[in-house]
């Protein structure tokens, strides 16, 4: 799932410090599971804006509303009225679903609340790690199931490199596990250590031209 | 809710400890407002917020001592809850100090009033604090 | 003038290289400093690539300085800052320009530099840079187009014998062997055991590579301590750690000096590898007594 985070509090102030009335929309999915950006985290950010913007005698005017899912334009289309009774948008979404408000409602100035970051798996409670990086290349055949262009720090396809850190800790973060010892281990205890054995040339970078598109067939 | 000490106390601990401070009629401060609650663990970050917004001075959440928690955890999370509360309210420039959580026994009146009495004081001694800048 | 470093891999017994860094600057006077101390001295200067992801004047531009002043130079390539079209040609570049030898390397992570908000790039890694270098060998690129002038550079990399866990880092050491490298120079050791280890493996593989050990000085406890928490590839054992705190106040410097002739030397008379790679960085101008206490000069 896409996995995004609040952003600090004081880019959001200032971005709709121009703004009497504004919406913050979230989002059902992703960002609900994260814990960042469903119905209760609108409900707390915008309890927060009206604390920070009470204090200084500007009475802020809020609406809060949260859709199932925000890149969808019918199911943003339902905010409608709602939009046209506020200044601003301050979306909870992922950049899919902010931009999608964005283009609905094309009159309205649209904020992001957070930074999408990356396509993640709960590694624990309330901990997400980032394991797809999007590369429209897909090489887990290759790697027992673990993908070498994000779980490895320089996304390398010959792994690993020169500076892991004892133990198998990635170079860039000793909390992180290098990605490539992870597809040793995991190839070893299935016997397949071969596939880590074979020289993998070049990756092509320009299998998804950004921005990626993809027509569907319609069954 | 202007100015007021807002309370959320755990029916198994703290209500029950309110109630004989009320029963022996023994002094609290005026301002307080007693929420009852079947855990410490069903107030959440929201409540906590909104209660600030409508002018309260202080929000209290009171649960069972440690290990004690009649739903085991309740307490435990409501402590990371205020904790976390505490932060949104720094973050926008509101003292923190103003959510707390507390633990305490069902029999221990004594300690509620203390515990009140305190954050009274500190709500004093922020207005006072604001008044000479 | 000095000689080819083909052909001295192919004939001399115990190779020595070391490092002339480039600085940050477009002064190289430093960098000549240090050659004209060094290019005597050494079978070939490596000349660094933004090492440590710190930008610098670049590894080329060092490199021709050293031919100009009649050295060997071994440029040093990364695949952190450059795609495969900068790469390639930065090679035709410097092939036309007189430089023979080339180290392929992954590269350090941004995030260790001092540009820590710039895009890494690693389109390629260090095994599929000596492809590309061998590809460029035979008078084609990677597209597969000819090439109006190709090139025939002698081709190196690292390893990290003191990597741990090891056996992931030799399946990665097994396929640049097989795609075919003329020397490696290995990240500092410290444990000459290590070492051994290491040989070992790469014979089994491959019996032509030379192997020059790798020789960090560490002069200080607490600069191993660094070096141990900061510095990637490198990992400085509790036993050297504890010899350098107890080495009186000062001789910080020539205690470093002392331990890494000690290793040159010992892998040298028990013929455990076929050279050593001295990087003393920011103290250049100390190579020369490890030099002399290895019994090198």
């Amino acid at each position: 799932m896409i996995v995004a985070e609040r952003k600090p509090i004081e880019e959001i102030l200032q971005m709709i410090a121009p703004y009497k009335k504004v919406l913050l929309a979230g989002c059902g999915t992703c960002v609900t599971i994260c814990w960042t950006g469903g119905e209760k985290e609108v409900g707390i950010l915008a309890s927060q804006l009206r604390l920070a913007r009470g204090k200084e005698g500007d009475k802020a005017d809020t609406v809060e509303a949260t859709v199932e899912r925000q890149c969808e334009k019918e199911m943003v289309e339902e905010l409608r009225d709602k939009v046209d009774g506020v200044e601003a948008v301050l979306s909870l979404a992922c950049g899919a679903g902010i931009q999608t408000i964005a283009e609905v409602f094309e009159d309205k100035p649209v904020f992001p609340a957070v930074n999408t970051t990356f396509l993640g798996s709960p590694e624990g409670e309330g901990v997400w790690l980032e394991n797809c990086g999007a590369c429209g290349d897909c090489f887990l055949d290759r790697t027992g199931g673990i993908c070498p262009m994000v779980r490895c720090a320089k996304g390398i396809l010959n792994g690993p490199c020169g500076g892991t850190r004892k133990g198998g800790k990635c170079e860039i973060d000793p909390d992180k596990d290098c990605g490539w010892v992870l597809i040793y281990r995991r190839l070893e205890k299935q016997g397949r250590l071969d596939l880590m054995r074979k020289y993998y040339p070049p990756k092509n970078f320009r299998v998804v031209k950004r921005p990626g598109k993809m027509q569907a067939i319609k069954a | 809710m202007n100015g007021e000490i807002i309370a959320f106390c755990c029916e198994h601990s703290a209500y029950a400890a309110a109630d004989v401070v009320g029963k022996q009629g023994l002094h609290y401060p005026e301002k307080l407002r007693v929420i009852r609650v079947p855990c410490a663990g069903r107030v959440d970050i929201i409540h906590m917020l909104k209660a600030l917004e409508e002018g309260a001075a202080a929000v209290l959440v009171l649960g069972c001592e440690d290990g004690l928690c009649q739903h085991l955890t309740g307490n435990v999370r409501a402590k990371e809850r205020v904790k976390y509360s505490e932060t949104l309210l720094t973050e926008v420039g509101i003292d923190g100090g103003r959510v707390g959580m507390f633990n305490l026994a069902a029999n221990a009146p004594h300690k509620f009033i203390k515990i009140i009495n305190e954050v009274n004081d500190r709500i004093k001694e922020r207005e006072r604090e604001n008044d000479s800048r | 003038m000095a000689r080819d470093f083909r052909e001295t891999l192919k004939t001399k017994d115990f190779i020595v290289t070391a490092e002339a860094a480039p600085t940050k600057g477009s002064s190289v006077e430093r960098s000549l400093e240090h050659i004209e101390l060094l290019k005597d001295k050494v079978d070939a200067l490596n000349v660094t690539d933004n090492q440590s992801s710190v930008m610098r004047y670049p590894s080329v531009g060092i490199c021709l300085l050293i031919k100009e002043h009649g050295g060997e130079a071994v440029l040093q390539v990364t695949c952190r800052d450059r795609n495969r079209l900068a790469i390639q040609a930065d090679l035709l570049f410097a092939w036309s320009r007189g430089v023979r030898n080339v180290l392929c390397l992954t590269g350090d992570s941004i995030d260790v530099g001092d540009h820590k908000e710039a895009k890494p790039v690693f389109d390629l890694e260090s095994a599929q840079l000596i492809h590309l270098v061998h590809t460029l060998n035979s008078g084609k690129d990677m597209a597969g187009n000819e090439l109006n002038g190709g090139t025939d550079f002698c081709i190196g990399t690292t390893a990290t014998p003191s990597a741990d866990p090891i056996e992931p880092q030799l399946v990665k050491v097994q396929k640049k062997l097989e795609a075919g490298v003329d020397f490696i120079q290995t990240q500092a050791v410290y444990d000459l055991d290590e070492l051994k280890r290491f040989m070992e493996f790469v014979r089994k593989h491959d019996q032509k590579v030379k192997v020059l050990l790798g020789i960090v000085p560490v002069v200080g406890a607490k600069m191993a301590q660094y070096m141990n928490d900061n510095v990637p590839g490198i990992f400085v054992p509790q036993y050297i750690i504890d010899e350098l705190a107890q080495a009186p106040k000062g001789t910080g410097i020539t205690k470093g000096v002392e331990i890494a002739a000690r290793l040159i030397r010992k892998a040298k008379e028990e013929k455990l590898c076929d050279g050593a790679h001295i990087m003393f960085i920011g103290k250049e101008e100390r190579v020369p007594e490890i030099l002399e206490a290895a019994g090198l000069l």
